[in-house]
């Protein structure tokens, strides 16, 4: 009984494989078996005889389907290019976490513990700071909204729109606000970032001679006074 | 002469190589056009559709672990994208089981039958069935997916990938025989 059942089942697993003896996508072993069933199965055969008919008429059926024009490979090519683009400018663009991780993994242990004091240093120095905005603003500031653009909490000084030169590196960007003492106060926006060159106005002379400086400078792409809003 | 492989390829896309992408866009695209179209319906869309395909290739190219071939990443890449935009159709809002239930108007298979063209009507057989039993057929005759490429595809078992191919074969072979082919089976 159960060897009947055996080869029933055994007989139905290779009827469910003729498909793909078909079409040659068997392994070796399982090829061999469907051949020798069939060799000995005149009724596999027969229905081994319809599969391969239906093998024929569905490839005839998708090659008569044509194919795509021209403009998919157009589109395409020009989806890429976009891609690459906008890719090449998030590149560009001073990423202020990628800088820090940078430097951090490729200091000693021994530096990276005088950084941790100069870090938490910084950190005391920025909470005295946002306590005194903090106060300041208490002391009859205007109401700010959540939502309100950061502008309005910065006070006036002067500004440049920045953008850095794609082979700059993040030594040469913090190197370059250093000696000019900016600050990064918004951006990027595309690849520009607007610096503050001073919390006050300066001459429109000076102003001038320094945009040149920074013009000239290897790190810079573009440089340019932000037009008072 | 011998051509890059298409795994050579993938990994010359992951590194931004467009020819690469080219290349295998030539080698690929017309097959992937063919199986969206038989998912889909319309023509216009699944060219569309292919320029997706393949932009999602560019994207992931450094995620293709090699583990099935690129032919079969593709063809999973498309059916889920046709899928999606099956589903997204206002007017034919279609879950898995209705989609898999209608069956594509083709002519009907007798009017072939009386051109006394069997293999027409076996074509026209071919495109009555529905689009669940279409596109194991696809894949297994005219892709030449093994069984276990068609379960990464489909996303099922691989018994119930070969279920489901026996089943299309009864569901052709009753049609056929509704046109007025008789087989011997089923």
């Amino acid at each position: 009984m159960n060897m009947i059942k055996n080869k029933v089942s055994e007989r139905e697993e290779i009827e469910a494989l003729l498909p793909w003896h078909a079409a040659g996508t068997l392994s070796r072993r399982e090829a061999q078996k469907v051949e020798q069933a069939l060799a000995s199965d005149a009724e596999l055969a027969i229905q081994y005889e319809t599969v391969r008919q239906d093998l024929v008429e569905t490839i005839g059926l998708n090659e008569s389907l044509g194919a795509p024009s021209a403009r998919a490979m157009q589109r395409l090519m020009a989806d890429i290019e976009a891609d690459v683009s906008t890719a090449r400018r998030v590149r560009s663009s001073f990423n202020l976490g990628e800088w820090l991780s940078d430097r951090l993994s490729s200091f000693s242990p021994r530096t990276l513990a005088w950084s941790a004091t100069a870090a938490a240093l910084a950190i005391v120095l920025q909470a005295g700071l946002l306590a005194g905005m903090f106060v300041n603003d208490r002391q009859g500031g205007p109401f700010i909204t959540a939502s309100a653009p950061m502008e309005q909490t910065v006070k006036p000084g002067t500004d440049a729109l920045i953008s850095f030169a794609p082979t700059a590196t993040a030594g040469e960007i913090t190197k370059l606000l250093q000696t000019y003492k900016m600050a990064i106060v918004e951006g990027p926006t595309g690849e520009m970032y607007t610096v503050r060159l001073a919390v006050t106005g300066i001459p429109k002379e000076e102003l001038a001679k320094v945009i040149k400086q920074l013009q000239d400078e290897k790190a810079v792409r573009f440089v340019g006074q932000k037009s008072a809003e | 002469m011998q051509t890059t492989s298409d795994e050579a390829l993938i990994g010359r896309i992951a590194a931004g190589d467009k020819l690469a992408m080219q290349v295998l866009f030539a080698r690929h695209h017309v097959r992937v056009y063919r199986f969206v179209l038989r998912l889909m319906g319309d023509p216009s869309r699944a060219e569309d559709l292919i320029s997706e395909v393949f932009l999602d290739v560019w994207r992931q190219a450094d995620r293709f672990e090699a583990r099935s071939q690129v032919s079969t990443w593709l063809l999973a890449i498309a059916r889920y994208k046709a899928l999606s935009a099956l589903r997204k159709r206002p007017d034919e809002e279609l879950d898995d089981e209705t989609a898999g239930a209608i069956e594509d108007p083709g002519d009907d298979p007798e009017v072939a039958m009386q051109k006394k063209d069997t293999s027409v009507v076996l074509r026209e057989c071919l495109k009555k069935l529905s689009a669940e039993h279409r596109e194991i057929i696809d894949l297994v005759y005219y892709h030449e997916k093994s069984v276990e490429e068609v379960a990464r595809i489909v996303g099922v078992p691989e018994n119930t990938v070969k279920t489901r191919m026996f089943y299309a074969r009864k569901r052709l072979g009753e049609l056929l025989k509704a046109a007025g082919v008789e087989r011997g089976w089923p």
